[in-house]
C-alpha cells in the first residue's frame, strides 16, 4: 500500500486534500494547521508502532518539548523561523536518541512505561521551571518569526509552509520505510529472533526509527506551538500523547497515511462534538470512538479499507491467532 | 531544617505512600493475573470517592459505611467492565487492553465532569477522627495517621490472604500457570474476573480514604495513576510484597526529597523508576522471567 502506485495515489490525493484544505466551506483555517501538524506527529508515532510495534506514551515529550524549544527561543529576541525549527528539532533528536537508548532494549509494556516516565519528567520540569516556561499560563510569544524575510504571520502563508514540510517529512518517511532498512524493521516486527539469528542489530534497529519518529514528532510540535504562537503544559501533558496515539491507531498502524487521515479525523469529530450541547467534554465520544476501534476494528480505517479491498489476497493472518501481533498483518500488501 | 520537621514529612510521606501502596497493590494484582496495565484503575479511585461524596450529600452516608459501599458498587462496576470489555481482547497483545482502559478514562473521567462539574468539592472527616494528635515531637492530623494505619492493614492483610489462604495459592496459581490451573479443574476466568473486580475495589476504598484530605474532583485519579505506575514497576509488575513495599518507601522518598530539593519532588519517582528499569529490569521486588 506505501510503495507502488497505489501508494503514490494515495499520497497525491491527500497532498490535494491538504491543499484546498483552507478553502473547503466551514474550514477555519487555524484548524486547518493544527490539524497538518497532528497528522505530522501521528505519522511519525506510526513509524515506530506500526513498524517496530513498540507503543510509545510519551510522544508529547518531542511534541511538546520542541514546541517549548521553539517558542523560548522566539521569546527570546531568536525570531528567525529556520534557526527556532531548527533548534527544536535538534532538541528533539538528542532527547530521542538519549531516551532511545535507554528505553528500546525493553519491550512491551516496560517500553511503554519508560517513554511515559520520562515525558512525566519533562511535564514536572515545564510546570516548575516558571522563569523559563510561563508554568501554569505557558509561555505566549508575539510573532511566528520570519522565513528569509518573509513574514509568517498570514496564516494562509504558514499554513502552506506547514504543508510543505509535513509533505516532504512524509516523502522521507515513505522512503524509510520503503528501503531496505524498513524490510529489516518489517522482518524483525514480524519474527525478532529470526532477525536477529540473520545477523540484524535489532536494538540499533528500533533505536533509529525511534529517534526518527521522536524527531518528527519534535518537528511537528515546534511548527504547532508556533502556529498558534503559545506552548503550554498540556502539550507536554500524557493526555497528548495518549491522544497521538488514538490520531495513529485510529487511522491504522503501518500504513504511514492512515494515521494522518486519523489525525484529520479525530480533530474533525473532536471540533464537532465540541460545539454539541457537551461542549469541552469532547472525550466522552472520543473515547467511545477509539474503545470501538480497539474492540472491532483494530486496523483503523484506513487498515479496514485495504483489508476489504484486498479480498482476492492470499487470506491474511487473522490477529486472534497470532497473540503476538499487534500489527494486522498488512505488509503483504506493500508489494 | 530541623529534625522534627524531617519527620512530620516522613509522616506526610507515609500517608502518600499508603495510598500508592494501595493503588500499587491492586495494579499488581490485576497486571499479575490479566496482564493488563489497567489505566482505568484512578477512575475507580476517583468513582469510589464520589460513591462517599455523594452517598453523604443525598443519603447521609457515613464515613466508615462508606469504605465498605463504595468498595463494593465500584468492585461490580469493575466486574462489569471486565466480563463486557476486556475479556474481549484477551490473547491480543496486552497493549490493546491498555489503550482500552486508556479509552475507559477519557469517557469516564468527561462524564463525572458533565455530571458533577470539573472544579471538586471538600468531604469532612467523621468527628471522632478530626483534630489532631500529640506524637510528642509535633501535634499531627489524626485523620492522617488514621490513613497510615489502615493502609498498613489492608496491605498487610491482602499480602496475608494472597500468600496464605486456599484461594489465594489459586490466585497464584492461575497468576503462573493458567492453563495447568485450568487442567486442575479451576474456573480461571471466574478467578480473572474476580480478580479485576477486587482491583477496583481496592482503589475505590484508596479513593473514599483519600476523599477527606483532597478535593473530590473527576480527575483526582490523572496524576496519581501515573505515579503508580511507576510505583509497580518498581516493585515489580506483578509483586504484591513490591507494590506495598515500593509504595510506602517512595512516598517517604518523595516526601523527604522535597523537604532537601524541593524542584525534585515530583520528578523523583520516575528517576526512581528509569534507574530500575536500567539496572533491575524485573524491578525490586519482581522475579527476572516476568520482564520483558
Amino acid at each position: 500500500m506505501i510503495a507502488g502506485r497505489r501508494g503514490a495515489l494515495v499520497g497525491a490525493a491527500l497532498l490535494a486534500l491538504g491543499l484546498v484544505l483552507p478553502f473547503l466551506p466551514g474550514v477555519y483555517i487555524i484548524f486547518a494547521i493544527d490539524l497538518v501538524c497532528f497528522a505530522l506527529v501521528a505519522m511519525a508515532l506510526d513509524v515506530l508502532l506500526g513498524f517496530t510495534r513498540l507503543l510509545s506514551f510519551g510522544h508529547a515529550l518531542f511534541w511538546g518539548g520542541s514546541g517549548y524549544v521553539a517558542t523560548i527561543l522566539i521569546a527570546h529576541g531568536i525570531t528567525s523561523f529556520p534557526l527556532a525549527l531548527l533548534a527544536a528539532v535538534a532538541y528533539a533528536f538528542v532527547l530521542s536518541a538519549l531516551v532511545g537508548a535507554i528505553s528500546v532494549r525493553r519491550s512491551g509494556i516496560y517500553f511503554t512505561m519508560i517513554t511515559l516516565g520520562i515525558a512525566e519528567i519533562q511535564y514536572f520540569l515545564a510546570y516548575q521551571l516558571i522563569d523559563l516556561t510561563g508554568g501554569d499560563n505557558g509561555l505566549t510569544v508575539a510573532t511566528r518569526g520570519t522565513f528569509f524575510g518573509l513574514s509568517l504571520e498570514d496564516d494562509h502563508v504558514y499554513y502552506y509552509l506547514v504543508l510543505a514540510v509535513t509533505a516532504i517529512a512524509t516523502a522521507l518517511a515513505v522512503r524509510i520505510v520503503t528501503s531496505p532498512y524498513g524490510a529489516a524493521l518489517a522482518a524483525m516486527r514480524e519474527n525478532e529472533t529470526r532477525a536477529k539469528s540473520l545477523g540484524y542489530d535489532t536494538d540499533r534497529l528500533k533505536l533509529a526509527a525511534f529517534v526518527f519518529s521522536g524527531t518528527l514528532a519534535g518537528l511537528a510540535g515546534a511548527l504547532y506551538a508556533i502556529a498558534n504562537r503559545l506552548s503550554g503544559l498540556d502539550g507536554v501533558d500524557w493526555h497528548t500523547s495518549g491522544a497521538i496515539i488514538m490520531m495513529t491507531i485510529l487511522g491504522g498502524i503501518g500504513t504511514i497515511y492512515g494515521p494522518m487521515v486519523g489525525a484529520g479525523v479525530f480533530q474533525s469529530l473532536d471540533y464537532f462534538v465540541s460545539k454539541t450541547p457537551i461542549g469541552d467534554k469532547t472525550n466522552i465520544v472520543m473515547g467511545l470512538v477509539f474503545a470501538i476501534v480497539i474492540l472491532i476494528a483494530r486496523r483503523g480505517i484506513v487498515g479496514e479499507i485495504l483489508h476489504h479491498l484486498s479480498a482476492r489476497a492470499p487470506r491474511l493472518v487473522e490477529d486472534e491467532d497470532d497473540p503476538d501481533l499487534l500489527v494486522p498483518d498488512i505488509s503483504a500488501e506493500t508489494a | 531544617m530541623t529534625p522534627d520537621y524531617l519527620l512530620i514529612q516522613i509522616f506526610n510521606g507515609l500517608v502518600n505512600g499508603g495510598f500508592y501502596a494501595l493503588l500499587a497493590l491492586g495494579l499488581s494484582i490485576i497486571f499479575g493475573m490479566l496482564r493488563i496495565v489497567n489505566f482505568a484503575h484512578g477512575v475507580m479511585y476517583m468513582l469510589g470517592a464520589f460513591v462517599a461524596y455523594y452517598g453523604a450529600q443525598l443519603l447521609h452516608l457515613p464515613f466508615f459505611a462508606a469504605l465498605i459501599v463504595a468498595p463494593i458498587l465500584v468492585g461490580a462496576f469493575g466486574l462489569g467492565i471486565e466480563v463486557t470489555l476486556l475479556r474481549r481482547l484477551y490473547g491480543l497483545d496486552p497493549l490493546y487492553n491498555l489503550l482500552l482502559t486508556f479509552a475507559l478514562v477519557l469517557v469516564i473521567e468527561d462524564l463525572m465532569r458533565l455530571a458533577a462539574g470539573a472544579l471538586g468539592s471538600p468531604y469532612q472527616a467523621p468527628d471522632i477522627l478530626s483534630g489532631a494528635t500529640n506524637l510528642g515531637f509535633t501535634v499531627y492530623p489524626t485523620y492522617r495517621l488514621f490513613v497510615i494505619v489502615v493502609c498498613l492493614i489492608v496491605c498487610a492483610a491482602v499480602y496475608v490472604g494472597i500468600e496464605r489462604s486456599r484461594l489465594g495459592a489459586r490466585i497464584r496459581a492461575a497468576t503462573e500457570k493458567p492453563e495447568l490451573t485450568r487442567a486442575f479443574g479451576i474456573n480461571t476466568s471466574r478467578l480473572v474476573s474476580g480478580t479485576f473486580a477486587f482491583g477496583a475495589a481496592l482503589a475505590a476504598f484508596a479513593g473514599v480514604l483519600a476523599a477527606p484530605n483532597t478535593n473530590v474532583a473527576p480527575n483526582m485519579g490523572d496524576s496519581i495513576i501515573i505515579n503508580t505506575f511507576a510505583i509497580v514497576v518498581i516493585g515489580g509488575l506483578g509483586s504484591i510484597l513490591g507494590s506495598i513495599v515500593a509504595g510506602f518507601a517512595l512516598g517517604v522518598i518523595a516526601a523527604v526529597g522535597a523537604v532537601l530539593y524541593p524542584p525534585i519532588s515530583n520528578t523523583l519517582i520516575f528517576i526512581v523508576m528509569v534507574l530500575v528499569i536500567l539496572f533491575r529490569p524485573a524491578g525490586l521486588f519482581g522475579t527476572p522471567e516476568r520482564s520483558a
